[in-house]
């Protein structure tokens, strides 16, 4: 089984996140950029898939050079190859639209995304990236195995969960669940030595023009100061709830 | 022209998120001066039909049920029933999350979600999304000739606007490659993404045992629970249930935080609440830099006099 994951390479959950060039830039300085949790839980699942099934698992990404340290660790962790779409993303059109070119040539069986990116949040490269390869797309998956060859999935639905099945190629949105956090993998030092020497073949990309442009950045408006109410008159926080902030 | 909105249904009923869905869409519709159509195919009664005219819906496209979860025919239905339309509008949820992006790409057309507000700018099309976990606000513009934008939860009110409507019911698709095999749903409780209120809670509960209380104050409240990263990472709740930037975002009236310190991570996926309270035993907890309101204190001993308390004003 030929597992495609999709990797984003996005700044740390606990990055200040900040802009430049008039607010319609992410500040990339001082930033330590990691793999996409979301697609950390879908390489995951793909290195327990071949343990299980056998296979092959390359990892994807689209972005400049300056991605490569987080391919390489996806490398560490048990991607058997890599590929880097050397293309800035700009918007989800046109990354979905060079992960799908590339696939159209080469084989694959499962293709995994995250849910989402934590950086620009868009959700949509899954879902496009099955339309362009007419592919079945289950999204918010938080359970998939394999029996006789058929996909048993199960994604999150309003208030519980529905079950799935589907034959292969197939394209799932990982979220939580796919994978516990207690299965997530740390690089240890023959993995990460053997990421230097895996293939990392970096494809030029076509030519596409984005459907949508970032025009500028804000920050929320800060909150004010906590009112803080003694812990012996509990009721005048409800009162404070009720008559105050109107929510209750 | 035309702005057309995916009207969702459960069970054959709208709910609150489609009702400010359409609501939106109605605002968008007057701003470009154009009409605004409904399509859906979750087999709703006539009856059920018709309370889309009221929130301004001039027509409604139905067809035979289409299942939710097969995004292949979901995604056909949709785009075979276009007829030149500008902006196609629709709610957070699952299903408009599968549909979205398919559609994006089928008619080149550029998306933004979690947007919060109305187009600052309709030509070419600009609104204000959610970005980088709520920790800042986008403001993109989408110059493709469709545009599909998709709303953060609880981000627009209902606004009531009647207008006749006609009711045409289209010819269904067929099934994608897909198999659906059922749905477990927990009825009775309230989900998070339509929730007003959410009780929340962390390790500082001590033990899943503990959550009859979280449990007895949601109850008071109408509320739906949720939990921290680490109390669903240690199996005490469901995932489901885990708010935070690797989980649910949620945006609620009112967040109520016990015994979450509030790391920043779990901060991410509630501070588009209107109004948080935090209580925790630890007064330096990160929470009370971010909570509107905060009681210093034993949760066990707090949420106990907080549920007798609510009951009284109940």
């Amino acid at each position: 089984m030929n597992i495609v994951v999709c990797i984003s390479s996005v700044p740390d959950t606990t990055a200040k996140i900040n802009f430049v060039d008039n607010d319609s830039k992410f500040d990339e300085n001082g930033v330590q950029f990691v793999i996409n949790p979301y697609d950390e839980f879908g390489l995951t699942k793909a290195i327990l898939l071949k343990e299980k099934h056998g296979g092959k698992i390359i990892a994807i990404t689209v972005g400049e050079q300056k991605v490569e340290p987080v391919i390489r660790k996806a490398l560490a962790i048990g991607a058997d190859e890599a590929i880097r779409i050397n293309h800035t993303p700009k918007d989800s059109y046109t990354t979905a639209y060079h992960i799908a070119e590339y696939l159209k040539s080469n084989s694959y069986d499962l293709i995994i995304t995250g849910r989402e990116s934590i950086d620009y949040n868009g959700g949509a490269v899954g879902g496009m990236v099955a339309e362009f390869l007419s592919l079945p797309f289950i999204n918010a998956c938080n359970g998939l195995n394999f029996s006789d060859g058929i996909a048993q999935i199960t994604r999150e639905i309003d208030g519980g969960k529905e079950k799935l099945s589907a034959k292969l190629p197939l394209i799932i949105g990982g979220q939580k669940g796919l994978v516990q956090e207690s299965e997530l993998r740390i690089p240890n030092m023959r993995g990460i030595m053997q990421a230097r020497t895996k293939p990392l073949s970096i494809i030029e990309p076509s030519n596409i023009e984005t459907l949508s442009t970032s025009v500028k950045f804000e920050k929320p408006a800060e909150k004010g100061a906590c009112k803080l109410v003694s812990s012996d008159n509990v009721g005048e926080l409800v009162s404070l709830l009720q008559n105050e902030a109107k929510v209750i | 022209m035309s702005v057309l909105i995916y009207a969702e249904s459960w069970d054959g009923s709208f709910r609150k998120s489609t009702f400010e869905a359409i609501s939106y869409a109605n605002e968008v519709s007057k701003l470009l001066d154009t009409d605004l159509v409904a399509i859906s195919f979750g087999n709703e009664s006539k009856q059920e039909l018709e309370k889309l005219a009221k929130y301004g819906a001039t027509k409604i496209i139905t067809s035979d049920i289409i299942h939710k979860g097969d995004s292949e025919a979901t995604t056909e239905f949709i785009s075979k029933n276009i007829n030149d339309v500008n902006i196609i509008v629709f709610a957070s949820s699952y299903t408009s999350k599968m549909i979205g992006p398919r559609l994006g790409a089928k008619l080149k057309a550029g998306i933004a979600s979690n947007v919060i507000a109305l187009p600052t700018s309709t030509d070419p099309i600009q609104v204000q999304r959610k970005s980088f976990s709520s920790k800042a606000i986008e403001n993109i513009e989408i110059h493709s000739e469709i545009a599909i934008i998709t709303l953060a939860p609880n981000a627009f009110e209902i606004i009531e606007n009647s207008k006749n409507c006609q009711i045409e019911k289209v010819e269904s698709v067929k099934e994608g490659n897909i198999t659906i095999n059922g749905q477990e749903v927990s009825n009775g409780k309230v989900s998070l993404a339509e929730a007003e209120i959410i009780v929340s809670a962390g390790r500082g509960m001590k033990g899943p045992e503990n959550w009859n209380l979280i449990e007895e104050l949601a109850d008071v409240l109408f509320a739906a629970t949720a939990c921290s990263k680490p109390v669903s990472d240690i199996g005490w709740r469901p995932h489901s249930e885990h708010v935070g930037q690797t989980g649910k975002a949620v945006a609620p009236n009112l967040y109520i935080a016990i015994g979450i310190s509030g790391a920043i991570q779990h901060l991410a996926g509630v501070n588009s609440s209107k109004v948080m309270v935090a209580i925790n035993s630890d007064a330096e907890a990160p929470f009370f830099k971010a909570a509107d309101y905060g009681i210093v204190g034993d949760a066990f001993e707090i949420v106990p006099k907080l549920i007798e308390e609510i009951k009284k004003i109940k």
